[in-house]
């Protein structure tokens, strides 16, 4: 299975980080980062997160992501994971997994590798409450 | 004058205000994005107030384009809301 994935049924944090690791015996460190879904949002309760996604461009981004960070950070081995559709509170929505030699430069790409995701690549998130539904618009 | 056929999708609250997610359009060739935004803007009066907001990025066969990018026969053209992934 890729590194890099897109798809509506959850991921096992536990399998991916454990393909990760396996990729390389001169991993010392790996970080990850995962995003839950919350059940608040500017005072609304939310009840549900709908993900949309733009078919195509959205795993062409997150490609370009990894490869840019294998490039440009000291890393061995990254993988990246998002859900699409409906995602209860609670669940995971997204998954980034940096590995390296030693932790600094595992957290450094994994920060990046996040921000840049959000700055680049076409998914649209719906929160679903308790007083309407809304597309959300900026990142906090 | 001729004309081109091309694909024209619409992701999230665009989707909603337009209605569809994908049309097939018809305009004249050689035209640059900047000319075609000038065009959805009449075809599609419930998101002309939008698509000159600056959050509001356009792709050409899904790579990011300018005003200056020249729209091709068949190409696949989106309006892409900000993104909100992660």
């Amino acid at each position: 299975m890729s590194l890099v994935r897109i798809q509506k049924d959850d991921f096992s944090v536990t399998d991916e980080i454990g393909r990760v690791k396996a990729s390389s015996k001169s991993i010392g460190g790996i970080v990850a980062f995962l995003g839950t879904g919350r059940d608040i949002s500017k005072g609304a309760e939310i009840v549900r997160l709908d993900f949309e996604y733009y078919p195509g461009m959205a795993e062409k981004k997150l490609n370009e992501i990894r490869e840019r960070a294998l490039q440009n950070f000291n890393i061995i081995e990254m993988g990246i994971f998002h859900r699409v559709g409906k995602i209860g509170i609670g669940e995971n929505i997204v998954l980034i997994i940096a590995a390296a030699q030693h932790r600094n430069d595992a957290f450094t790409a994994c920060e990046w590798a996040i921000s840049e995701l959000k700055r680049i690549t076409p998914i649209w998130k719906k929160e679903i409450t308790k007083k309407g539904e809304v597309w959300v618009e900026e990142h906090p | 004058m001729e004309t081109i056929n091309i694909t024209v999708r619409f992701f999230a609250m665009l989707k909603g205000r337009v209605g569809r997610g994908e049309i097939t359009l018809t305009i004249p060739e050689n035209i640059s994005l900047g000319k075609l935004k000038e065009i959805l803007k009449g075809q599609f009066p419930s998101i002309a107030d939008l698509i000159d907001k600056k959050n509001i990025m356009f792709s050409v066969n899904q790579e990011f384009a300018t005003n200056n990018t020249i729209i091709k026969e068949g190409d696949e053209v989106a309006l892409l809301p900000p993104f909100s992934g992660g």
